[in-house]
């Protein structure tokens, strides 16, 4: 008979999700394929843009979060995508579903290591584009509109990724359907980001930002919601 | 250890289990052979909690599914033909992993354990992606009995094996199974299924038209047998 030695305690939602985020950061310090085509992509279109746009400051201050926002939401669907085809391609996916832990702990566990990709590539490109562009992009508020605008793009980013993952057409897929859904996140961070940018008053940043905080905190709650359905069968 | 009963599932309006009673005892070795599309993969899917039966019921180690999958996956260890294994991680980083998703107390030394019986305590720090098919499939067999589950499924096991390493997973496959284990096994491998099988099932168009112990097949050998089953 079997001596059943072994312990295994249901799995605490909070150590599921930071098992999850940790094996995707350790396995991406080893094969740096996700994060060298975010940045590398990155890096291409912000020198695109500096040749392509022949700006004065007014103009590079008034154009810079629209770029910038433009440039991450473009390398960030890069970044979706592979993560997720890391999972599926060799049946990973079902590995963790396998796991005795609640699935919403996956769509965490994901959405986080995510998020720190995409700020790893936000905190080369947003120097490397001020150095470049001459504009002082060191403003605490236009920072802190990065961080929201980013949580609201990967948390849809990584829902729709989960789903359009099991399809063959999943690189034109992911754009298509994330694009239209992230048109929110992209306005308010861009007008948000621009008001910074510019020393405009707080009253006119303010709605953005709160538009960007109820948008982060509406579809997290949305994509924990749904992601158990959308990875079964 | 594991019952089933009048289990339909469909995709859409075409079906493809269309009612299978099926029950396994604990310490059972059921080999489920049937040909391609006969819905092996659908059924140990639904065993393993990854897709929803259209209708019937399914209880693992006394637990219903869907409604109690967390805890169905706690009993239960799955072996397909895809590794489920990270290539970019070393074989120990894998197991340590998973052995943080089913929160394993002390892992260490069931890591030491496991990487022992699947033989590959000397690559324990390589890639995986540097393992060969074969190495792969028994480091899989690892992860899937990790937390010492007490039911085993494994879907075509063999598949993309050579001879040498069909033989070492027999090696591995005996000893999950010689613990008492209740293990599925689908396979169209028929010689090496009659040597671990205690029970031959033929899933046919959706259902399971035959069922043999060992004991009866009294000399003939399952080739013969599951000939005869599926009308060929």
């Amino acid at each position: 008979m079997r001596t059943n030695q072994v312990t295994a305690y249901k799995p605490s939602f909070i150590k599921s999700i930071f098992a999850i985020t940790r094996k995707d950061i350790s396995a991406e310090m080893r094969s740096r394929e996700l994060l060298s085509s975010m940045l590398v992509f990155s890096m291409l279109v912000v020198l695109i843009y500096y040749f392509a746009l022949e700006l004065d400051i007014k103009a590079r201050e008034a154009i810079t979060a629209g770029a910038l926002w433009v440039t991450f939401s473009f390398a960030g669907t890069l970044g979706l995508n592979r993560s997720m085809a890391v999972e599926k391609d060799r049946g990973c996916l079902d590995g963790l579903l396998l796991a005795p832990v609640d699935r919403s702990a996956i769509y965490f566990g994901k959405m986080i290591s995510n998020l720190v990709f995409m700020f790893i590539v936000e905190a080369i490109v947003i120097p490397l584009y001020a150095i470049m562009y001459n504009v002082n992009l060191l403003v605490p508020g236009f920072l802190w509109i990065t961080v929201l605008g980013s949580i609201g793009y990967v948390a849809v980013g990584t829902l729709l990724s989960a789903m359009t993952v099991q399809t063959r057409t999943r690189d034109v897929l992911l754009p298509i359907l994330l694009f239209p859904l992230v048109i929110p996140v992209l306005i308010a961070a861009v007008k948000a980001s621009s008001g910074f940018i510019q020393g405009l008053p707080m009253e006119e940043i303010l709605p953005w930002m709160n538009l960007l905080i109820v948008y982060d905190v509406v579809f997290t709650a949305g994509s924990y919601m749904v992601f158990d359905n959308i990875v079964e069968e | 250890m594991i019952e089933v009963k009048g289990l339909v599932k469909k995709f859409g309006i075409k079906p493809v289990l269309r009612g299978v009673n099926f029950f396994a005892q604990p310490g059972e070795f059921v080999v489920l052979l049937g040909p391609n599309g006969a819905g092996k993969t659908t059924f140990l899917r639904i065993l393993s909690s990854l897709s929803r039966p259209t209708t019937g019921l399914v209880t693992i180690a006394g637990h219903k599914l869907p409604a109690e999958s967390a805890a169905v996956r706690q009993n239960l260890g799955v072996v397909s033909h895809m590794p489920l294994l990270y290539g970019d991680l070393t074989a120990e980083e894998n197991l340590r992993f998973y052995s943080r998703l089913y929160n394993i107390n002390d892992a260490n030394p069931r890591i030491t354990e496991v990487f022992e019986l699947v033989g590959l305590s000397h690559r324990k720090r390589d890639l995986v992606r540097t393992f060969s098919r074969g190495m792969q499939q028994r480091l899989a067999i690892g992860r899937a009995i990790l937390h010492d589950p007490e039911v085993v499924l494994f879907d075509e096991p063999y598949t993309g094996l050579d001879q040498d390493a069909s033989e070492m997973l027999d090696r591995v496959l005996r000893d999950v199974a010689a613990v008492g284990r209740t293990v599925v096994m689908t396979s169209h491998d028929l010689a090496r299924a009659e040597e671990l099988g205690t029970r031959f099932d033929v899933l046919n168009r959706g259902i399971i038209e035959n069922s043999i112990q060992r004991s009866e097949l009294a000399g003939r050998n399952l080739l013969t047998y599951y000939k005869q089953a599926i009308g060929g």
